[in-house]
């Protein structure tokens, strides 16, 4: 048989997809023994049960000055900003969106500015957000909303633009006014396109989100990440940057599994 | 004969574009409850002229009236179209495709209906997608259907609208010859049934004589072999056809079988 025409069963696909992780931590088992034989103090590589120590320090017992669960807290307020950044910019993708990719006398209005807009990078102007904002919540979450507002609005503009003309004529043809094309049309096939640019903006936001915490804040992942960065306690920080990636991964897999749940017909 | 009355007068309509002129002098008068098939060469301005027809697209020169009154250049509730492809909403299932059509009308800002409205429209879709053999279809989303089914779908929600003109751009153009056929018996009886002038492009000629009561062929008359663009397509044939007529004048001389000679 052809390498091309062989694929990997039930078994097959999930050892493939497990192998890559587990060599990746005896690698690490390896790696790490390797260096605390030579210094029994090297911090570079902690071995696991340091991160296990670690892990049980900042999630299982209260914080000996605030009393906090700082993993905790820390998860709870990056998450907030998170979703109130990414939330908002979903919201913006469509209320602007779609009214640019339909309606050309709005579009001919905000499209360039928007286009503009997009290409100022988040990070240049975050002096400014801090100075505007002030070091509060609402400097962090406009980091998050400029930085993927602005693509979400052109990738849903350009979805409605890429919607069939024959669709928009059909509907005007069944006697249907711009608002209900726009309401009946339009809006319910971008939804689940618009949780796809959300899938995609993800990455940046989260980006956005540690830089804006690294730089100023007194709490979440991105802050701890960096306090700690001071005494190298890399027990703590591989721990943050392996649950960062398995919540970015919890809300990639989320979305998909809600596209297909909520819109079946979509990608058929 | 019946004195009837011109629903839809063409008059010396041109549509050029920059460097190119695709339709020029088309001028021409249908009357109520006429098959009009459009064939003629790719390229020949059919699609534009279903086009102008629909709203879409507004010619440069001359008038379009439809009932005396000159067309307003935007697809409208009074001409239904059915295209080849794309004329069925993906996000919705067949009933709510035909549902939509009645909902549109009945609630301007919701494009919703609730409760006895409601009722009443599942019932009439219902009723329309009988017509079209649908009914086992109804909770199916458009991807889950054949290409001829898509189009019995595409039929069914521009029919329940009850437009005046059917315009039709190649509606059976990606169906299985065999399937074609139900489709003409399907569409006829439509036709007669709902009180329809229609207008079809299609690119098999047999289709165009058999279906059809007159026939239009659209090609270009003047052809300037150093700049193929610089004339326009008209109407070249106009001729009335169908089985009630005789066909085996025209027929010879255009060296065509038609399927009901």
């Amino acid at each position: 048989m052809r390498l091309i025409n062989r694929r990997p069963g039930g078994v097959g696909l999930f050892a493939s997809a497990a192998i890559p992780f587990a060599l990746a931590l005896v690698l690490y088992v390896v790696a790490s023994s390797i260096r605390l034989a030579e210094n029994p103090d090297d911090k570079l590589l902690p071995d696991l049960s340091t991160i296990g120590a670690a892990i049980e320090r900042v999630a299982f017992e209260p914080d000996k000055r605030t009393g906090d669960y700082i993993f905790w807290t820390d998860t709870g307020a990056s998450l907030a900003r998170l979703a109130t950044g990414v939330f908002l910019a979903a919201f913006l993708g469509l209320a602007v969106g779609v009214p640019n990719g339909l309606v050309p006398w709005f579009g001919a209005f905000w499209s360039p500015a928007i286009r503009a807009l997009s290409m100022i990078p988040p990070l240049a102007i975050l002096p400014i957000l801090f100075i505007v904002f002030g070091v509060g919540e609402l400097a962090k979450v406009m980091l998050i909303l400029l930085g993927t507002a602005p693509f979400l609005m052109r990738d849903i503009e350009q979805r409605v633009r890429e919607l069939p003309r024959e669709q928009l004529i059909k509907a005007q043809t069944l006697d249907a006014t711009s608002w209900q094309v726009a309401l009946r049309v339009v809006f319910p096939q971008v939804l689940p396109r618009l949780i796809d640019g959300v899938r995609l903006s993800l990455g940046s936001a989260w980006l956005f989100l540690i830089a804006a915490e690294a730089i100023a804040s007194t709490d979440g992942l991105g802050y701890r990440i960096f306090l700690v960065r001071r005494y190298l306690a890399m027990d703590v920080i591989l721990p943050y940057v392996a649950w960062i990636t398995f919540l970015a991964f919890l809300f990639d897999f989320g979305l998909r599994r809600l596209n297909r749940r909520y819109f079946p017909w979509y990608g058929a | 004969m019946v004195r009837c009355v011109a629903v839809i007068e063409i008059h010396n309509v041109w549509k050029r574009y920059l460097d190119k002129t695709v339709l020029e002098k088309v001028s021409l008068s249908v009357e109520k409850n006429e098959f009009v098939t459009i064939v003629g060469a790719s390229g020949c301005g059919k699609t534009t002229f279903l086009r102008m027809l629909l709203g879409e697209v507004e010619p440069c020169e001359g008038t379009i009236r439809i009932d005396g009154a000159p067309l307003i250049p935007e697809p409208g509730a009074d001409r239904g179209v059915v295209f080849q492809r794309y004329s069925v909403f993906p996000h919705l299932t067949v009933l709510e495709n035909v549902m939509m059509a009645l909902e549109l009308s009945d609630s301007r800002w919701l494009g919703r209906t609730f409760g006895r409205r409601r009722a009443r429209n599942v019932q009439r879709a219902r009723e329309m997608l009988k017509r079209v053999s649908l009914e086992h279809a109804s909770d199916n989303y458009p991807s889950e259907l054949s290409g001829g089914m898509q189009q019995r779908l595409a039929l069914a929600q521009t029919l329940v609208k009850a437009p005046r003109i059917l315009l039709l751009d190649e509606p059976f153009g990606a169906l299985d010859p065999g399937y074609r056929s139900d489709m003409h018996a399907l569409l006829l009886d439509l036709f007669q049934e709902l009180d329809l002038t229609v207008f079809m492009i299609t690119h098999d000629i047999t289709e165009g004589f058999s279906l059809g009561s007159r026939l239009l062929v659209f090609d270009k008359p003047r052809v300037d072999p150093h700049n193929p663009d610089l004339y326009g397509a008209t109407v070249t044939f106009d001729l009335p056809v169908g089985h009630h007529r005789r066909l085996d004048s025209i027929v010879d001389n255009m060296n065509v079988k038609p399927s009901h000679a």
